[in-house]
Parts: C-alpha cells; sequence; structure tokens
C-alpha cells in the first residue's frame, strides 16, 4: 500500500506529534490550573503569553522559536549544554515547534475542564479524611478527565498539521523534519507530483479520523458516555 | 458539652458573630435563610477559616485563633451531610460510600459497611451512579457515607430540604435513630420550626 518513503513521513509525523502532546500535556495542565485556580499578578500577562501562538502568524513562532533555540539562542544553547539536546534542523525541533502550536489549544480545553470542577465536591472528599494531594487526584483529576482527552486529540490535530512554525524553525528536510504536511508541500512543488500529494493527503485524513475515532472510543470507555469534542 | 463554639466570621457587610455550648445529642442551628448557619457548620468542619475564635468538639480543639490552632478538615473527623448530597458523580454509591471509610485510621471505623447498609436500607442502591438516584436515595447515601466515615460527630445542613413530604419523615426517622442508637453529637442547621421542634435537645437562634 504505502511505499517505503511513505511509511517513514508517517512515522516520523507521529513521532513528532506524540513527542510534542507529552511535552505540552504537564506544562499545560499546570498553565491551565494556574489560570483557573489561582491568582497571582502577570496573571493576565500568562494568559496572553500562552494564546500568542494562536494567534501570531506560524512563520512568526517559526522565527522567534529560531532566535530563542537556534544554535546561538539562549534556550538552544542551554538545552545543548545542559541535555545535550539540539532542536536546528532535527526532528526535535519540530516536536518543540509542534508543542508549542498545540500549547494554547491544550491549555483552553483542559482550564475549562478545570473550571467546571465543583469545588464543593472537593471540599467533601476533605471532610471525608482527604487530604489535598489524594483529594486532587481522586476527584479533581478524574473529573477534569474530558478536558485532557479533548486536549490530548486537539493538540494531537494542531501537532500532525503543523506547518509554518516548523518549516521556518527546521526547514523541510525529507527523513528528518518532513512530516506529512511539509512532503505534501514538497511534492506540490515538484512538475508531475499530483498522484503523491493525492496519495499523502488521503493519509492525512484517515489519521486525523484515527485520532478522532480513538478519542471517542477512549470517552466511552471512560464510562461517563461523553464526548471529547 | 459536646460543642464549645464561640466565632466570628468576615462576611462582607453581614459578619457573623455566635457563641453557643450545647450538651450531648442533637443541636440545631435555627433561623432563617441567609443568616449565615452553613457558613457555621462549614467552620466547624474546616471548610472554611473564621475571622476568630474557639471551636471545641467533644474534648478536642479543632480551632482556637488565640492558640493558633486550625485543624485541617481531613483531621477533624466530621461527619458532613451537605444539603445537596455532594456524592462523588465519577463514584458508585459503594465507593462514594468507602471513600471516608478507606482513609479512616481501622480504630475510628465504627461502622462497617454492611452495617451503614442495613442501617439505611441502601443495599439495591451500591452498584448505582449516584445521578440515577431520588433525593431521598442520595440523602440517605450521603448520611452512609458520613457515617461510615468514622466520625466523631455529625454537621447536618438542611439535609430535608431538597425531599417531599413522604421521605422527609423517612429521613427525619434515620435522623432519630442515628441521634438515639449511635449516640453522636449531632450539629443540625434548619429554618425549619416543626423539623426543629421534633429532632432537637438545644436550639441555638442564629440571626434576628
Amino acid at each position: 500500500m504505502l511505499s517505503h518513503a511513505e511509511w517513514g513521513i508517517v512515522v516520523l509525523s507521529l513521532q513528532v506529534s506524540a513527542v510534542a502532546i507529552l511535552i505540552a500535556l504537564p506544562l499545560a495542565f499546570a498553565i491551565a490550573w494556574l489560570l483557573a485556580r489561582t491568582r497571582f499578578p502577570g496573571r493576565i500577562l500568562l494568559d496572553a503569553l500562552v494564546h500568542l501562538p494562536l494567534v501570531l502568524p506560524p512563520v512568526v513562532t517559526g522565527w522567534l522559536l529560531l532566535l530563542a533555540f537556534g544554535a546561538n539562542g539562549p534556550a538552544g544553547r542551554f538545552m545543548a549544554e545542559a541535555f545535550g539536546v539540539t532542536f536546528m534542523f532535527r526532528w526535535t525541533g519540530a516536536a518543540l515547534a509542534a508543542a508549542i502550536m498545540a500549547l494554547p489549544l491544550m491549555v483552553r480545553a483542559m482550564r475549562l475542564s478545570i473550571e467546571a470542577v465543583d469545588r464543593r465536591l472537593e471540599g467533601a472528599a476533605r471532610t471525608l479524611g482527604a487530604g489535598p494531594w489524594r483529594t486532587f487526584f481522586a476527584i479533581t483529576l478524574p473529573l477534569t478527565l474530558p478536558g485532557i482527552l479533548a486536549a490530548l486529540v486537539l493538540g494531537f490535530a494542531r501537532s500532525i498539521g503543523e506547518f509554518g512554525a516548523t518549516i521556518t524553525f527546521v526547514s523541510n528536510i525529507p527523513g528528518e523534519t518532513q512530516t506529512l504536511p511539509l512532503a505534501i508541500y514538497a511534492a506540490l512543488q515538484v512538475p508531475g507530483g499530483e498522484t503523491d500529494v493525492a496519495r499523502l493527503a488521503t493519509i492525512s485524513v484517515l489519521l486525523s479520523l484515527a485520532a478522532l475515532v480513538a478519542s471517542e472510543w477512549l470517552a466511552r470507555r471512560g464510562g461517563k458516555g461523553g464526548h471529547v469534542l | 458539652m459536646s460543642f464549645d463554639v464561640d466565632l466570628k466570621i468576615d462576611r462582607g457587610e453581614m459578619p457573623i458573630a455566635l457563641s453557643f455550648t450545647a450538651p450531648a445529642g442533637l443541636t440545631a442551628l435555627f433561623g432563617p435563610s441567609g443568616a449565615g448557619k452553613t457558613s457555621v457548620l462549614d467552620c466547624v468542619s474546616g471548610l472554611l477559616r473564621p475571622a476568630r475564635g474557639r471551636i471545641v468538639v467533644a474534648e478536642t480543639v479543632l480551632f482556637d485563633s488565640a492558640a493558633g490552632i486550625d485543624l485541617p478538615p481531613e483531621r477533624r473527623a466530621c461527619g458532613y451531610v451537605f444539603q445537596d448530597g455532594r456524592l462523588f458523580p465519577h463514584r458508585s454509591v459503594r465507593d462514594n460510600l468507602l471513600f471516608g471509610w478507606r482513609l479512616a485510621p481501622p480504630e475510628r471505623r465504627w461502622m462497617a459497611l454492611d452495617e451503614a447498609v442495613a442501617f439505611l436500607g441502601i443495599g439495591h442502591l451500591l452498584a448505582r451512579m449516584p445521578r440515577t438516584l431520588s433525593g431521598g436515595e442520595a440523602q440517605r447515601v450521603a448520611i452512609g457515607r458520613a457515617l461510615l466515615s468514622g466520625p466523631r460527630f455529625l454537621l447536618m445542613d438542611e439535609p430535608l430540604s431538597s425531599l417531599d413530604a413522604a421521605r422527609r419523615e423517612e429521613i427525619m426517622a434515620v435522623i432519630e435513630r442515628v441521634r438515639d442508637e449511635l449516640r453522636l453529637p449531632i450539629l443540625y442547621v434548619s429554618h425549619d420550626r416543626a423539623e426543629v421542634e421534633r429532632l432537637a435537645g438545644t436550639v441555638v437562634p442564629v440571626g434576628n
């Protein structure tokens, strides 16, 4: 069915997206929690900063990533020295770009579900002998689960479709940073590449559909009979 | 004395100041809606911090602003029955009932699940989810959940207010049995005079 090169593109896309949402998930939950539950100076600034990738042209986000995480960028130098991780022209950079682009959507989904938790239920758990941490894991977290699942689906969809920030930040290198959208773009530049484009676009549609079906299945297995989106 | 309470609560334009002592049995905080009765229960449970005061229940100091004592709710061993039940929607009736029981130290568990289930007549509900329960069923489960957490005293916030007449009678009988057979000190909030006259040994007026 799929050629060797196409398999490589699919695997790379899945790898980039999976790493992106796994990086973004704990960070997005922490930010969502801060925005939903706490009041501190600079809260509005944090809110705006997190949402920036949603409203900026992706090419600008990519350029900012280049400044910060490039070979001479402060964050890039720190990551290279502290963890030996580099991002320039690497798939790790594609994952970072996808994570940054997915972050606002994930924060929004989780923030809504954290705000929707009836805090009086947490009070009830406290009177029944549960400390703050147990209350969090036994009551708050399970009740926010639909929001976390929604965040994963939205984040995955955003990551697998990421184009502008990725191509600006890590370029379009087959086998390293060329995810599905970038491969489709590259095929479009080649005379007579229409068949390749159609095949890759079909794969893209099927992947997105599979993600939606999987999330619905997870939500049902969660026992609430609810919908993720 | 079962309850020895002296507290001030800052509540914007309507601060509450209340002081009372009460012997064993059921003590009713009686007064109109909005007088702050629930706030008093929240202070005794530890969910709300009074501006200042002292709360002693059954010889244990739960809160004393002068001495800097403020036990967190999970260490006060109170069984709080809320007006709206507040059952955990993602857990079955059985898991709701056992939530506090599992957390209580074994020596404080003076009631077993079987006993509570028989006492309240809720055996047929164990596998159900809270959203499928009627008001009266949910309130019985809420009482069971509070009893099973091994409380040293009970707080009840208008547990009858959301029920129709037949269910009220049924839950009222349950509360009388808790009071007489289990001999737990109970702090009970109500704005209904008939209810208070029937249930309470001590009446503390709140507001007006």
